[in-house]
């Protein structure tokens, strides 16, 4: 049995933004179907009434004083950006055609 | 100057700050020293992707002018040491293993540089490491693997490889390594070094570029247990800028190291983590350093943890999760590549080539892994019952801990495998982990130490010795004693047997 098919993980690297080629759908379908089908045995585990763990150590909502402090230096920041003009990030635009 | 130069770099973390302190040695000599034998041999071991040459050279003069104007320094000032490239430092590249950052200078320092550096630390560069940390053997790096020092055609483990290779080679005498899932332990078990994984929350995630936000923690490499300890102490404690980073004091883990008597220490050996599946040499050796365990005066018993079968399904399932969500970060957008944005496309395209170019396979793979297990249909069954097996595995823990002060196992199944065996099977990859990551997924503190050679291969085998959560000082307490029965049995730390480079 398959956990997973070649169209889902198409249908997987779209949402992940992952431009993948065929030949990587072809190789990446097979392995993720053996991955999850290994991962898959955690429901052999009886825990229906077992609380969640999310984090290892319990904290609650922690705050810190609301005093003002310097963010990172400007143009640092810009040296790193792929692409800055007139004091701001560049971008590609974010709506399609259709 | 100095009697001890020509072997500076064989030197411990510890001798070398005494001898720095004493003025038989200054921290440029020691630093150059190792600058000199990184030159020699990492063109072999590539443990480095950037090294701080003439910078290095710059603190530690400057380490040396403090000291001789009378002030007083820290335990480790002057002392060399290899940063993971998974942490930032202002101003140098950290690429995380990954073409996606190639090339990026953080504008920031991650807490744990700026502790080593108000510590004098003198930091030699950044490290190799799978990329974004995924991975067993380094081989997962974009800039091509890590050698181990001791037969260049295997792997010095992972993701914190380079680290590990680095001080076993003698090209530093500390290092930071960050682990997951074991990416500390492993490298330290399979390279014949000491690795400590502290307590989550006990050292400072800001800066560390997250992989799995609630298993990540950063940790000491070193080639001791008390230089493993010094460093650990240097970069542990509570930081306002992680809010997951625990407000108590640090447990004194130098204090620890130096006790080193373990009579009356309850230890509990894990039943599931042994036997079948576990190559024999590793087995063996383990089986005898347990015996060395008894005749020092620990009181070792065996202890039960049964979901601990289920901790490598949960954890590759929490795992790919956290990382899918921490990863989408690596957009293309502000910082690191950038691919295809030729005015017409979208960003959307634009965030999908950037993705498809800057990504290796295992990173690809489980960031689909993990978009899957969050999907809606499929999150129960998959992310909520690994978050249950999680419990059930900190239970098992607890249970273990009330007949134990501390448990031990095999750090890893197999000592170090060649370069490309398993390159291309991740769930062969993922085994090498199987007995550290049930400390990740609870939060518990872990060391690797090294207790000999298996017989069938002459490579180093490794134990692992487990803490609870904020009792990190038990690890150096029972590795102390266990190193110095072991040293005083070989004459000589494992690591002076590796082969010469």
């Amino acid at each position: 049995m398959t956990a997973i098919t070649r169209a889902e993980v198409e249908h997987l690297a779209r949402l992940a933004r992952l431009q993948l080629t065929d030949d990587e759908l072809d190789h990446y379908a097979g392995q993720l179907d053996v991955i999850l089908q290994s991962v898959a045995r955690v429901s052999e585990v009886a825990a229906e009434d077992i609380p969640p763990t999310s984090h290892p150590i319990p904290v609650q909502n922690v705050f810190r004083d609301d005093v003002a402090r310097p963010g990172l230096d400007r143009s640092a920041v810009a040296a790193g950006a792929p692409a800055w003009e007139d004091d701001r990030f560049r971008v590609p635009r974010i709506l399609d055609e259709e | 100057m100095t009697t001890m130069e020509g072997d500076l770099t064989r030197q411990s973390a510890t001798v070398l700050a005494d001898a720095m302190a004493q003025g038989e040695v200054s921290a440029e000599e020691v630093t150059r020293a190792h600058l000199d034998r990184i030159s020699e041999v990492d063109g072999d071991v590539h443990a480095f992707l950037h090294v701080l040459s003439d910078e290095a050279v710059e603190v530690a003069r400057g380490v040396d002018r403090r000291r001789a104007a009378g002030e007083r320094l820290g335990p480790l000032a002057g002392v060399p040491l290899a940063l993971k490239d998974v942490l930032t430092m202002s101003g140098v590249p950290t690429t995380c293993g990954s073409r996606v950052l190639e090339g990026w200078r953080p504008p920031y320092d991650s807490t744990v540089v700026e502790r080593l550096r108000a510590a004098d630390v003198v930091i030699l560069g950044k490290t190799n490491m799978d990329e974004f940390a995924m991975g067993s053997s380094t081989e997962h790096s974009a800039y091509g693997p890590t050698r181990n020092p001791w037969d260049l055609e295997r792997i010095p483990g992972g993701s914190g490889g380079g680290s590990s290779a680095a001080i076993a080679a003698f090209e530093a005498p500390l290092a930071i390594g960050t682990d997951t899932g074991g990416s500390i332990r492993q490298p330290a078990a399979v390279t014949g070094t000491v690795g400590v994984k502290p307590t989550y929350g006990g050292v400072s995630r800001y800066g560390l570029v997250a992989l799995a936000s609630s298993l990540d923690q950063a940790g000491p490499c070193a080639r001791t247990v008390m230089d493993a300890a010094l460093l650990h102490a240097a970069i542990a404690g509570h930081d306002p800028r992680d809010s997951t980073s625990i407000d108590a004091p640090v447990p004194d883990v130098v204090a620890a190291a130096r006790k080193a008597d373990i009579r009356g220490v309850r230890i509990g050996l894990i039943k599931e983590l042994g036997g079948e599946g576990y190559q024999a040499g590793v087995s063996q050796r383990f089986d005898e350093a347990v015996e060395v365990l008894t005749d020092l005066g620990a009181e070792v018993v065996e202890v039960s943890c049964p979901n601990f079968e289920y901790a490598l399904a949960a954890y590759y399932l929490i795992l790919p999760s956290e990382a899918s969500s921490n990863l989408a970060r690596f957009d293309g957008m502000r910082y690191g590549l950038r691919v295809g944005d030729d005015g017409d496309r979208s960003v959307e395209q634009v965030m999908a080539l950037t993705r498809e170019a800057g990504f290796g396979a295992e990173v690809k793979r489980r960031i689909m892994i993990g978009t899957y297990a969050l999907s809606s249909g499929y999150y129960d069954a998959y992310y909520g019952q690994a978050q249950k097996v999680r419990t059930l595995i900190t239970r098992d823990f607890a249970a273990a801990f009330e007949q134990a002060d501390v448990l031990i196992s095999p750090t890893a199944p197999t000592t170090a495998f060649k370069i490309g065996e398993k390159v291309d099977d991740p769930l062969a990859m993922y085994l090498n982990d199987v007995a550290t990551i049930p400390v990740n997924l609870a939060g518990n503190a872990a060391m690797s130490l090294p207790v000999g050679l298996a017989p069938e291969d002459g490579l180093p085998v490794g134990m692992q010795v487990i803490a609870p959560a904020m009792a990190d000082d038990r690890l150096y307490l029972v590795g102390a004693a266990l190193e110095r029965a072991l040293v005083d049995r070989w004459g000589h730390l494992l690591i002076e047997e590796a082969p010469d480079l």
